[in-house]
């Protein structure tokens, strides 16, 4: 019942991704080009990086307003230390990266699970503490691209069997996290958690272990992200990623992850990043004005988070008037 | 009805607001053994108008964190209010016309989220204030693209910067508002109905309370003030831009929850808020004389804003046994 409902939401999400990608084609045919298509999806690589950790807090009925901050700063200490010693392993600077984003996740995981500080005030209040950081590491300045050693850039120019880095680590992450959410014992825990917390405390979960658990991973996939990045755009700046967190958020609602928590799907948050990564790639090449675009994000979040609760409503409706009195 | 409880010193002292007098006298004597120049009469007085700007939105706030609720979009509101107001002036409508524009589009923005929030109850209201504060700031950036916006009548900047009788202007409305707010908490039935709300929404509900309207209302008031706010900024700085306010939501709410309204709901008063808007103020200012960067305050006041929510929780946990 719940999965046919999904699945069907899944494939009107689809469906309108082929919409979008047809009338864009028609508007503009080097849209649907090898090298376009390559460009969109290393452009969404990071976004659904993000979007796959931001599915675990919302899942647990929390949120994570710090991310564009935590991979702002550890994009930056990353690039810093690359460009102090030239030699350093891309692999050094990606773990570097991850092992700060983890810290700045736990950081916010403790106040959460321990500090019982409401997630939105907590993340609200860190992001302030990491952006400030940001900048005094930085001292205000940027870590422009001749800086930085070719090992770093490479990390996001390079390829493999013809496809970006970026997009492998993407995948990779995708599997273990479809693996870990639907075949792991914590991964499942996550959702009774989400679904239901007195239950969950009840039935012997940890709730504060797996609130602390989902907040460190989204910190350490920003942190990642934070790397990937800034070799991307081969600089890092104080403001990095600012208001990036929304467009993650924004990618989960669309992608069905309730805001009630307790549902989510990999497959869902696959396709409400791509659909995100197709509208920003498509926006520029049919000449939308940039400064329409906040607003069509915005409209977008909204309606998508108005038609899960239609549905959702309607679901109920139906499943009330199956009940025989 | 509760039987009045004796008064008792200990407990009149132990309350937030004590602890919040006592942190402001502690930060105005550090900031005065920090810089020579702080303890100016003048000074004290004329920085209330560098940060009174956004304390207009505390007092509507107080009664939102009140309810359990929270609005991150207040920012985007000025933002957008801000532009109108200057695109309208540019326009060639008169002034006031323009003023009474500024304010209709703030009171229609918090329209638009209360209605969102009570016609969507399943829907919290961090979610929809989220969206319309994308929504918001994304129409001020189509309407003024990046451009900047100003030049307005010589009379308008007296909203920011002008006295009366020696008294900054703005200070003396931001005390006639917070006075009203104050009195419609604690002095009227809509206010208890805030706090009842707030305890307990399924409790209020079910005795009876309007609760659409009154969640309603508070949401539409607070983008009213947010209207009041992009007025007196606007004023401050002579001229607007899209991205005018950024970060206004966090320092609104961490000024409220350093008042001691719990985010919890159903506690609070709004005297903290005031308090804390000029707690913060102040450390601002004295900080600012001695030429601390403002990426410190900005984690200053991240910081701030956790421990305040922190501490109560930490503190009423202990008491169990």
């Amino acid at each position: 019942m719940d999965k046919t409902r999904r699945a069907s939401r899944n494939l009107g999400l689809m469906a309108f991704i082929v919409g979008l990608s047809v009338l864009v084609q028609v508007l503009n045919p080097s849209f649907l080009t090898p090298e376009n298509i390559a460009d969109l999806t290393k452009n969404t690589a990071i976004l659904a990086i993000l979007a796959l950790g931001m599915m675990l807090v919302i899942i647990t009925r929390g949120i994570d307003l710090s991310i564009g901050a935590t991979l702002a700063l550890s994009g930056m200490i990353a690039s810093q230390t690359v460009a102090m010693w030239k030699d350093t392993h891309p692999v050094v600077a990606v773990l570097l990266g991850t092992l700060i984003g983890l810290l700045c996740g736990a950081a916010v995981g403790g106040l959460v699970s321990k500090g019982k500080v409401l997630p939105i005030i907590a993340s609200l209040g860190l992001m302030n503490v990491f952006r400030g950081l940001t900048f005094l590491v930085s001292g205000g300045k940027w870590v422009s691209a001749n800086q930085m050693p070719v090992s770093f850039k490479a990390i996001a120019s390079s390829g493999f069997l013809g496809i970006n880095t970026l997009v492998w680590i993407a995948v990779v992450i995708f599997v273990v996290g479809w693996w870990f959410v639907n075949w792991n014992r914590v991964g499942r825990q996550i959702y009774a958690v989400g679904s239901n917390p007195d239950s969950a405390q009840v039935s012997g979960i940890n709730n504060d272990r797996i609130l602390l658990l989902v907040y460190t991973i989204m910190g350490g996939l920003s942190g990642l992200a934070g790397v990937l990045w800034v070799s991307k755009f081969a600089s890092a700046q104080g403001d990095t990623a600012t208001g990036f967190e929304l467009s993650v958020i924004a990618a989960c609602v669309l992608g069905g992850v309730s805001i009630a928590g307790g549902t989510g799907t990999i497959s869902g948050i696959l396709l409400g990043a791509l659909l995100l990564g197709i509208l920003n790639n498509a926006l520029p090449l049919v000449n939308v004005s940039p400064f329409w675009q906040t607003f069509i994000q915005g409209t977008i979040i909204l309606v998508a988070v108005l038609i899960n609760a239609l549905v959702k409503r309607r679901g109920i409706r139906a499943t009330m008037q199956k009940r025989k009195i | 009805m509760e039987a009045k409880r004796p008064f008792s010193a200990r407990r009149f002292f132990l309350q937030w607001e004590w602890m919040l007098v006592v942190l402001f006298v502690l930060v105005n004597v550090f900031n005065s053994f920090l810089s020579p120049y702080y303890l100016s009469p003048t000074g004290l007085r004329d920085v209330t108008m560098t940060f009174l700007d956004k304390a207009f939105i505390v007092l509507p706030m107080v009664f939102i964190i009140i309810l359990g609720d929270i609005d991150i979009s207040v920012a985007s509101i000025v933002a957008l209010s801000s532009v109108v107001m200057a695109m309208a002036f540019g326009a060639g409508l008169p002034m006031p016309v323009a003023i009474v524009l500024c304010l209709v589009v703030g009171t229609a923005c918090g329209a638009f989220n209360g209605w969102l929030i009570t016609r969507f109850k399943e829907l919290s209201a961090v979610i929809v204030t989220l969206a319309t504060m994308i929504i918001f700031r994304g129409i001020a950036y189509m309407l003024l693209e990046n451009q900047a916006a100003g030049h307005f009548p010589g009379w308008y900047t007296f909203l920011g910067w002008g006295y009366v009788f020696e008294v900054p202007f703005m200070l003396i409305v931001f005390v006639v508002f917070a006075v009203f707010f104050a009195w419609v908490l604690h002095k009227t039935a809509l206010g208890r109905r805030v706090y009842a709300m707030g305890s307990n929404p399924m409790a209020a509900r079910f005795s009876g309370l309007k609760v659409d309207g009154i969640r309603m209302l508070v949401f539409t008031a607070t983008g009213f003030m947010s209207g009041v706010t992009a007025l007196f900024l606007t004023s401050r700085m002579g001229s607007t831009r899209p991205n005018v306010a950024s970060g206004y939501e966090l320092e609104v709410i961490t000024m409220v929850v350093l008042g001691g309204i719990s985010t919890s709901g159903g506690k609070g008063r709004l005297i903290g808020a005031v308090l804390a808007v000029f707690l913060l103020g102040y450390l601002r200012y004295g900080l600012g004389l001695v030429n601390v960067p403002a990426q410190i305050l900005l984690i200053i006041i991240g910081l701030l804003l956790v421990i305040a929510v922190m501490m109560p929780n930490v503190l009423s946990r202990k008491k169990l046994p």
